[in-house]
Formats: C-alpha cells, sequence, structure tokens
C-alpha cells in the first residue's frame, strides 16, 4: 500500500455544534489513489470529506494537509492545493458554461489579475479533460443533469488543485451518466489526481476505487483495497445486509448481490406458477 | 478544438496584448481581453457597450433636467453654464440650484443600484433589496420618533433615522446568525422584524397630531427637494469609498453566487466576505437615506433592468449603479416636471417599482407555463 499521504486526519473529533459525528477519527488519504468513502446513511462519510475540505474545523485534533495543520492555511492556498466538488452547487442566472468554469479560477486570480493567460489556458485544458468544449458557449441552465455535472467538475479542474474532493457525485444522475462520469474520475486519477469520493453504490465504489473507507458511527471500520474490503461479512457489519460477493464478470472487482429475504442459494423471486394470472 | 470553433473562438475575442493567444476560451460572447503591466482582466463586450450607452443617456437627462423648470434654458446654455461660460443668472440657475439636485439624483441612484446589487446576489434572490434586512421599516421607525417623541429637528431626524435602520439591520442579521448567515434565514428575519416594526410605524403616526403625521409622511416618501451642494458632497465621497469597497467585494461576491460550499472550497472566506457585502449595502443605503430620506424601490429594479439589458451571468455592479442614476434621474424628473403638481421621489420610483413587480411576475409566470 502506498504509505504517502499529503493529507490525513489526526484523532480529529468533528461535528456540527454540540453534536459530535466522528470522535478520535484518523485516517489518511493515499497520495495518487481514488479513494471511495462508502457506509450508510448518517454514517458521518460527508462530515468527513468536510473535515479534508477544510469546510469543518476539528474540535479536538487535526486535519494535515502536506505536513501543518489545514486551517493554519490561507483559505487561498488551500484552494490551490484541495478543490471540493459539493453535493449541490448554484448556478448564476444566465451564466454560461465557459464562464462557470473560469469562475474555477478564484485562488489564482487576484484584483488586478484576472484573467491571465495561465487561467485561459487552465479553463480551456479543464474544458478539454471532461469534453465539455464544445459547450462552452452554451447556457448552464440549458444542459442535462450530466453535462451539467461535468461542468461543475471542469470548474473544480480549473482550480488545479492536485486533491480533489467528490462529495456524491453521482447522486442526482441516471445509471449511464454516473459510469460515464466515474470513467471521468477513472482518467483524472490516472492522470495524476487525487481523488477522495463519497458514494452510494458499494459495486461502483469497488469497481472504480482504489482504496475504500468503511465507515459507521462516525468511525472507519476497514479501509483498504475493494479486495480487502468488500466481503460479505464486513458488508453485513456496517450495512446491515446480508449478501453474497462475487466477482464483477467485466472487472473482476468484488460486487455485492444482497439476498434479500431469500435464503443464500434459492431465489427469492417468486416461482413460475406464483406469477401465473 | 475544430478549426471551426477555433476560428469562431478567435472572432470573438478582442485582445489587447501584443503576442499571439495560445489557446482561447468561447464565452458565447464576445469579451474584451486585456493584459497589460500588472493587470489582466476579462470584461464582456456587451456589458461595456450598455455602460457606455446607459452613461450616455444618463448625461442626456441630465442636460434635459438642467434646462427644465420655470425658466427654461437652451442645451446650449447649460453647457456652457457647466463648463464655466456663463455668469449671472444662467450661472446661478444651472450650478447652484438645479446641478446639486441633478448630481444627488445620479450618485443616490448609483449607490441605491449597487446596494440592491448586493443584497440580489448574497440573497440569491431577484425580489431582495435593502428592505429585506429591516433597514427601511428600522430608519422610518427612528425618524417617527423623533419627530413625535422628541420633536427634533431635520439632523436628529436623520441621526434617528440612521439609528433605527442601522439597529434593525444588526438586529436582524444577529437573529438570522447561526454558523454564519444564511440568506433564507436573513429573509425570514427580515419579514419578520419588517412587519414589527411596521406596526409599530403606523400606531405612531395614528398617535401623533396632524401637522406630525403631514412632516412624517413628507421625510418617508423620499425626496430630492432642498438637497444641497454640501450634502450632495458629503453623501457623494461616502459613497464613492463604499463602491469602492463593493468593488474589491465583487469577485468574493460572485463565487458566493455559486453556494457555500463551492465558494468556500475556493478560497472565499464566506462569513467575513458576506458580512462585508451586508455593511457596504446597508451603508450605501443609509447614506442616500440621511441626505433625501428613504427612496424606494430603484435598489430592488435597477440590477435586475442591467442584468437584462447586459445578460451577464449573475449580478454585476457597473451596469446597475448605472440604471440606477438613470431611473432615480428619470424619477426626479417626472416627480417634478411631469407630474400635475411636485410630488416627491419617492412617489415616482414606487409607481416604477409597483410596474416593474408586475412585469417581473407575468414574464416569470409565462415562462414558467
Amino acid at each position: 500500500m502506498n504509505t504517502h499521504t499529503r493529507l490525513h486526519v489526526q484523532s480529529a473529533t468533528i461535528g456540527y455544534d454540540r453534536r459530535v459525528i466522528s470522535r478520535d477519527l484518523s485516517v489518511a488519504i493515499p497520495d495518487e489513489s481514488f479513494t471511495v468513502i462508502v457506509g450508510p446513511n448518517a454514517c458521518g462519510k460527508s462530515t468527513l470529506l468536510r473535515g479534508l475540505s477544510r469546510l469543518l474545523k476539528p474540535s479536538t485534533g487535526q486535519v494535515v494537509l502536506d505536513g501543518a495543520d489545514i486551517h493554519s492555511f490561507k483559505t487561498k492556498e488551500v484552494a490551490r492545493r484541495v478543490g471540493l466538488l459539493p453535493q449541490t452547487s448554484i448556478a448564476p442566472d444566465g451564466i454560461t458554461v465557459a464562464d462557470l468554469v473560469a469562475r474555477g479560477r478564484y485562488p489564482h486570480q487576484g484584483f488586478m489579475r484576472q484573467w491571465t493567460e495561465a487561467d485561459e489556458q487552465a479553463v480551456a485544458r479543464a474544458m478539454d479533460q471532461t469534453t465539455v468544449s464544445d459547450l462552452s458557449s452554451r447556457l448552464v441552465d440549458e444542459l442535462s443533469g450530466g453535462q451539467r455535472q461535468r461542468v461543475w467538475v471542469a470548474m473544480a479542474l480549473a482550480q488545479h488543485a492536485d486533491i480533489l474532493l467528490l462529495d456524491e457525485p453521482t447522486t442526482f444522475l441516471d445509471i449511464a451518466h454516473q459510469i460515464e462520469l466515474l470513467e471521468l474520475f477513472s482518467d483524472l486519477n490516472r492522470a495524476g489526481h487525487t481523488l477522495v469520493a463519497v458514494l452510494h453504490d458499494l459495486n461502483q465504489a469497488a469497481r472504480y476505487g482504489s482504496h475504500l473507507i468503511a465507515m459507521k458511527d462516525g468511525q472507519v471500520v476497514a479501509e483498504g483495497t475493494p479486495d480487502q474490503v468488500v466481503n460479505a461479512e464486513l458488508v453485513e457489519e456496517v450495512f446491515g445486509l446480508r449478501c453474497l460477493v462475487v466477482s464483477d464478470p467485466v472487472a473482476g472487482t468484488p460486487q455485492v448481490v444482497p439476498l434479500g429475504r431469500g435464503e443464500p442459494g434459492r431465489s427469492s423471486r417468486p416461482t413460475g406458477t406464483e406469477v401465473e394470472t | 478544438m475544430s478549426a471551426g470553433a477555433s476560428s469562431r473562438s478567435r472572432l470573438a475575442h478582442t485582445h489587447l496584448t501584443g503576442a499571439a493567444p495560445a489557446e482561447r476560451v468561447d464565452f458565447g460572447r464576445r469579451v474584451l481581453v486585456l493584459r497589460r503591466w500588472k493587470v489582466a482582466v476579462r470584461v464582456e463586450w456587451r456589458s461595456v457597450t450598455v455602460c457606455a450607452g446607459l452613461a450616455l443617456a444618463v448625461a442626456c437627462m441630465a442636460v434635459l433636467a438642467l434646462m427644465t423648470g420655470s425658466y427654461q434654458l437652451s442645451p446650449g446654455q447649460v453647457v456652457s453654464a457647466l463648463t464655466g461660460g456663463e455668469t449671472g443668472l444662467v450661472h446661478d440657475v444651472v450650478v447652484e440650484w438645479r446641478l446639486p439636485r441633478v448630481a444627488a439624483a445620479v450618485v443616490f441612484g448609483a449607490a441605491l443600484g449597487v446596494s440592491g446589487a448586493v443584497f440580489q446576489s448574497i440573497l440569491r434572490n431577484p425580489l431582495a433589496d435593502p428592505s429585506v434586512i429591516g433597514f427601511s421599516q428600522g430608519s422610518y421607525t427612528g425618524a417617527l420618533i423623533v419627530i413625535l417623541v422628541v420633536n427634533g429637528t431635520y439632523q436628529q431626524l436623520v441621526g434617528g433615522a440612521l439609528l433605527g435602520g442601522m439597529a434593525t439591520a444588526v438586529a436582524v442579521y444577529a437573529l438570522a446568525y447561526r454558523r454564519g448567515v444564511q440568506g433564507f434565514r436573513l429573509i425570514i428575519a427580515g419579514i419578520g422584524v419588517s412587519a414589527m416594526l411596521g406596526s409599530l410605524n403606523t400606531w405612531l403616526i395614528l398617535k401623533a397630531d396632524l401637522d406630525q403625521a403631514m412632516s412624517a409622511a413628507a421625510w418617508g416618501a423620499g425626496s430630492l427637494n432642498g438637497v444641497a451642494w454640501n450634502q450632495v458632497i458629503i453623501g457623494g465621497v461616502c459613497i464613492a469609498a463604499l463602491l469602492l469597497v463593493a468593488g474589491m467585494l465583487s469577485r468574493p461576491m460572485r463565487q458566493l453566487e455559486l453556494g457555500d460550499e463551492a465558494a468556500a472550497s475556493q478560497g472565499v472566506r464566506v462569513s467575513p466576505a458576506r458580512l462585508g457585502l451586508v455593511v457596504v449595502g446597508v451603508a450605501l443605503t443609509a447614506t442616500v437615506t440621511a441626505a433625501s430620506g428613504p427612496i424606494a424601490f430603484i435598489s430592488l429594479v435597477a440590477p435586475q433592468i442591467a442584468r437584462r439589458l447586459a445578460r451577464t451571468g449573475g449580478i454585476t455592479f457597473a451596469p446597475a449603479a448605472f440604471v440606477g442614476a438613470l431611473l432615480c434621474l428619470a424619477a426626479d424628473y417626472i416627480a417634478q416636471h411631469v407630474a400635475p403638481t411636485p410630488l416627491p421621489v419617492g412617489i415616482i420610483t414606487v409607481m416604477l417599482g409597483g410596474g416593474y413587480l408586475g412585469w417581473l411576475l407575468f414574464t416569470e409566470a409565462r415562462r414558467r407555463l
């Protein structure tokens, strides 16, 4: 396992006001990994991501970026190193794709330097990587959900941060667009980005992630490669779901097949005689 | 990028740089890029031309306002008076009598336009203006208390209005505060506090005798009557400083339009930026209120008209300032010269605002169908 990490959480207590979500949490993001955080609803996945992105300040312990407390950096300095694709973002009325992607350049700009040659190149490249160059002059309001999400990814890429945090990036997309986006993340990961995503779909996590972190009740239950993490016992422990783990026929990664109310080895579907109408 | 697309995007740019650009981004709009010395900025052509057109319209309107009155002048006389070519009565009429009022309308209108743009941006709501945070009702309460309880002078009235407005804004902000301020909470707190103060204001007016109620109503309508040079200069200096601060906060403001999390992850310090914007927005309106009483609706209407003219993504200050100046000037002209009897400018802007609201509702409803 890759032991180098630029971003890790050191025995941190993270939560909102008086409500503690995670106590004494320690977790490291391996460099150049595609780390996927999985776990049931309200297990602290998004809270961890918010801690990693500096949106939440731990009440004890710290989040360490490049050897120093992330809260000791200037906000723009963090933004040049760590980007975030929030779960929900708002596109201002009447904004075009290129204009929105260009907003990602904020941490590199100043009052006098708002649109340098470097800004222009970064925006062009980000749109190219996410294949939205052809849409650049379109209004964001007119795009489909899948296109729009790629534009938001382009905005985060234009920020030129090596580490990219993705908060449930596939939630509002249909299955084809989910896969398309995950393939894009795979490409970005191969191109050198460290990615940390919160995903709901275990099978997608196992297929696209290189490093999985399974969480429950604010604590890390297991971490490692998909093969190390995804097994029937762990899925039952974390999600309370009885399942069979088989090998994905395409990628060979572990795949979770829920048992539902059926017994192992017996189909839970109604038999032919029962469905007659 | 295909050859066709790149040639099109090259057409869509005007570059004031020496070197041939490596890669061009097509913004779907003609943009003007200026990269010289330490400056690198990008503006949309349409914004530039709209602002220039509005500036010209403001200048024409100003000349018209300076010509009109019981002593009619020609455009030539006005221009020559402004450039120091006239003495005697013409000079006095233009420079001493009419110009302060015209300058006040332009400067105050611009301030109101920008103030409205600030609130519409941070609340992400086209119907937001400084009254959302309770400033208008609060300043009216302050003024009423000075008129009715203290029976104070005009200066005291202005002080009371400012104090009332500021105190209300602080109270609304504090009520809406919970781990930073969200736009929605601000609107709810503002509506609640404004409603309470509104009923208090009604009660105060009912308690007052006729003279007091009349003078309160006169102040409350907002008027540029009796605006003199010293008010214009003091107000103008304050407004210029505030506009400068607003300009510096305009980039964080545009990032905040993307949502708090996106803005924070891009390096915006969300809470200080938003607080700074609220303070600037309230201060701009407060300066105008101090000099002329509350002039309603310009801050509501100007940013939206500006956005539709300039077709910018999100809210931008410069077109809103020019539209505000033009609206205020035109409304004051109508109030003075077109209405059968001279009216306070605030009455005309309220009528304009009502028309605007109806139009906005109408077009929004049609778009949804």
